[in-house]
């Protein structure tokens, strides 16, 4: 089918007259590609299909046939999920939706004829195109680290078998063992994910090595949920975790995944496991685009839309677009604005003015949950924040509990918000 | 029809054979029981006119076979658990107010259960006041009637717009599943509007104390409540 939307437009009454009215709906019909399967991507495909009932063409393109989300993957490493529960499939995407799921590589996107390379040599033209990659790594940001050395020192910052490495690594430490973790610099993907990661990875050792000691060093002066964590770690893991902040040169740190070794403010330590995850850009995509200023893809708030390329609208954490966190539960959020946009512009149906919201829940101990959250709406300039909470250092065990059965069932609500 | 005469004449039996005898046990401390009934107020009425609102009314709840009003529409699960045989005895109450999913699955009631026996034993005692003499229900103001926000009646008149609370009914269904499932979020699909209108009112108010809710309802105006009211309300 070589008539598109627009020339079909351009092409004038005389086209549109000569064909059964079937035909040019059908010629006419927009097509939507959706590159990345997460939680913007999935949830984008989703809501556009399911709201525009079939006038819309979706594909979502990734290239996982099973999908594990980020999210709950410390859980785990901590023991308290299966793997089995974090992996999802793209089943119902298809059959329940007639999304066109194309488990494949997209390699280039021509901005002018409007088309997405496959690596498996496919084109796929598109009208709108959703751009929800997630992250990428920047090279050279932990010196002496880089995608070779993540079986030795795994990042674990794409959940699967990077997961199970680094839970293989830290159960095979020896007694009385060391585990390091470089966390990232501002902004990257899940704010408290690291240190939640500390939290689940003190858990296993307290239970199996308890006189195994964690260093982490941080190029941040503070993190997400700061107090709370460090509440949290005095309560169940007292001792156990060295926290090397920026005041204390955790900023300036150097890996070898050979030797095992890590290096902070020039003190060389050997260890048993390490986690490295590195400063992050948006996913590769980004780039071949040139949609990006620096490491993020600008967006509208209003659309969530290129500000480099109207057709093109970027989600969750490959987008810079203002003041929400990179998380699962933000690129779901912005999926819902971006989809309303596009079935607006594509179909004419009703759009209203976008909201945003988000909430990130960790898990410190056996039932002992924490969250912080925040609404947000788009003004011109950014997605600002509306207003916002945190859960309160000294809370009840009971509040606690509860707040870690509410994440179980958010986990419930966002994954069949994704994949239907 | 047939399965639902027996039922009928089953119901009959138990409550006409079972009443005498277990009124004179006391199962349990009834005034503890009243305060824990605080905890299922939020759904369920009890006392002079109790109606019908997100979960069915509990007068007269014992003896009676679980899912057996006509006019309440009940979780598959539920109606799964009758068809089991499930009665609204001592034990079925407690076994399932004990663990509300182990027992029925599938039921919409979001709760996660009592664990301690003596907690569901008070309970009971209390629930027990409105199965015994149904007609002489206290005169001490009825639980049913108390509205934990009094709202003007122009908003409770507002008639949402489905379109937009469709749109907004996005932002819910991130941790409210659109099934209605429970998981540890609760069910919001098919609550009466009022009941909806009244509850978001109560946390943006902060009469309620839950943060993300007070946060979420705290920027929806009126119209969008009711918006979002009309569209919960209508979902299958």
């Amino acid at each position: 089918m070589t008539l598109n939307r627009r020339n079909f437009l351009g092409a004038g009454a005389a086209v549109a007259a000569s064909l059964s009215a079937p035909m040019v709906l059908g010629a006419g019909k927009p097509r939507v590609v959706v590159i990345g399967g997460g939680a913007g991507g999935a949830t984008a495909a989703r809501y556009i299909a399911k709201g525009s009932k079939g006038a819309i063409d979706v594909t979502l393109v990734e290239p996982s046939r099973t999908y594990y989300t980020c999210f709950f993957s410390n859980l785990y490493i901590g023991g308290f999920r299966e793997l089995s529960s974090i992996a999802h499939s793209y089943g119902k995407l298809a059959s329940d939706y007639g999304i066109n799921v194309v488990h494949d590589w997209a390699i280039g996107i021509d901005r002018d004829a409007k088309t997405v390379s496959l690596a498996g040599g496919a084109k796929l033209p598109y009208d709108r195109l959703v751009l929800s990659p997630g992250i990428d790594f920047v090279d050279g940001a932990v010196p002496g680290w880089d995608v070779s050395s993540q079986n030795k020192m795994p990042h674990a910052y794409k959940a699967g078998s990077q997961t199970e490495l680094l839970k293989a690594q830290v159960e095979a430490m020896p007694e009385g063992g060391t585990f390091a973790m470089v966390a990232p610099p501002n902004p990257f993907r899940c704010p408290p994910g690291p240190y939640e990661r500390v939290s689940m990875i003190a858990h296993v050792l307290k239970e199996k090595n308890p006189t195994a000691k964690i260093i982490v060093a941080d190029p941040k002066p503070k993190f997400s949920k700061m107090g709370l964590f460090q509440e949290g770690w005095a309560n169940h893991y007292d001792g156990m975790i060295d926290w090397i902040g920026q005041d204390f040169g955790g900023d300036v740190v150097e890996v070898n995944a050979d030797e095992m070794t890590v290096s902070i403010d020039g003190e060389v330590t050997k260890v048993d496991a390490c986690n490295v995850i590195p400063a992050m850009k948006a996913g590769k995509i980004c780039e071949m685009a040139s949609i990006t200023e620096g490491n993020w893809a600008p967006v509208i708030g209003h659309t969530m839309q290129s500000r480099i390329d109207e057709n093109i609208h970027v989600l969750g954490d490959a987008c810079a677009q203002g003041d929400m966190p990179k998380s699962g539960f933000s690129a779901n959020s912005q999926a819902k604005v971006a989809a309303m946009a596009i079935r607006g512009a594509l179909t004419g149906s009703k759009v209203f003015p976008a909201k945003f919201s988000n909430t990130c829940w960790s898990l410190i101990d056996t039932d002992d949950g924490v969250k912080v959250g925040a609404t947000y709406e788009a003004t011109d300039e950014k997605i600002a924040k509306v207003d916002g909470f945190i859960s309160q250092t000294g809370e009840s065990g009971d509040l606690r509990k509860q707040t870690f059965e509410e994440s179980v069932g958010w986990y419930a609500g966002i994954t069949s918000d994704m994949f239907g | 029809m047939r399965l639902a005469i027996s039922i009928i004449t089953l119901w009959a039996a138990l409550t006409g054979a079972a009443l005498g005898e277990e009124s004179a046990e006391a199962i349990g401390d009834s005034e503890r029981g009243a305060k824990m009934f605080k905890k299922c107020k939020s759904c369920h009425q009890l006392g002079d006119g109790a109606k019908h609102k997100i979960g069915p009314h509990l007068n007269g709840i014992f003896f009676r076979p679980a899912a057996t009003f006509d006019d309440f529409k009940y979780s598959k699960g539920m109606y799964a658990a009758r068809e089991a045989g499930l009665v609204w005895d001592i034990d079925g109450l407690s076994r399932f107010i004990e663990d509300p999913r182990g027992t029925v699955p599938g039921t919409k009631m979001s709760f996660h259960g009592l664990p301690k026996e003596k907690d569901r034993f008070d309970l009971l005692a209390f629930l027990r006041i409105y199965s015994d003499n149904p007609q002489n229900i206290p005169e001490a103001a009825p639980t049913a009637i108390k509205v934990e926000v009094e709202l003007s009646p122009e908003i409770l008149a507002i008639v949402g717009d489905p379109d937009y609370g469709e749109y907004l009914a996005t932002e819910c269904t991130t941790c409210h599943q659109s099934s209605g499932d429970f998981d540890g979020i609760p069910g919001i699909v098919g609550w009466p509007n009022e009941d909806f209108v009244i509850a978001m009112h109560a946390y943006k108010l902060k009469k309620r104390d839950h943060p993300v809710m007070q946060m979420m309802a705290g920027r929806l105006a009126d119209d969008e409540i009711a918006a979002l009211a009309a569209y919960f309300g209508n979902l299958n």
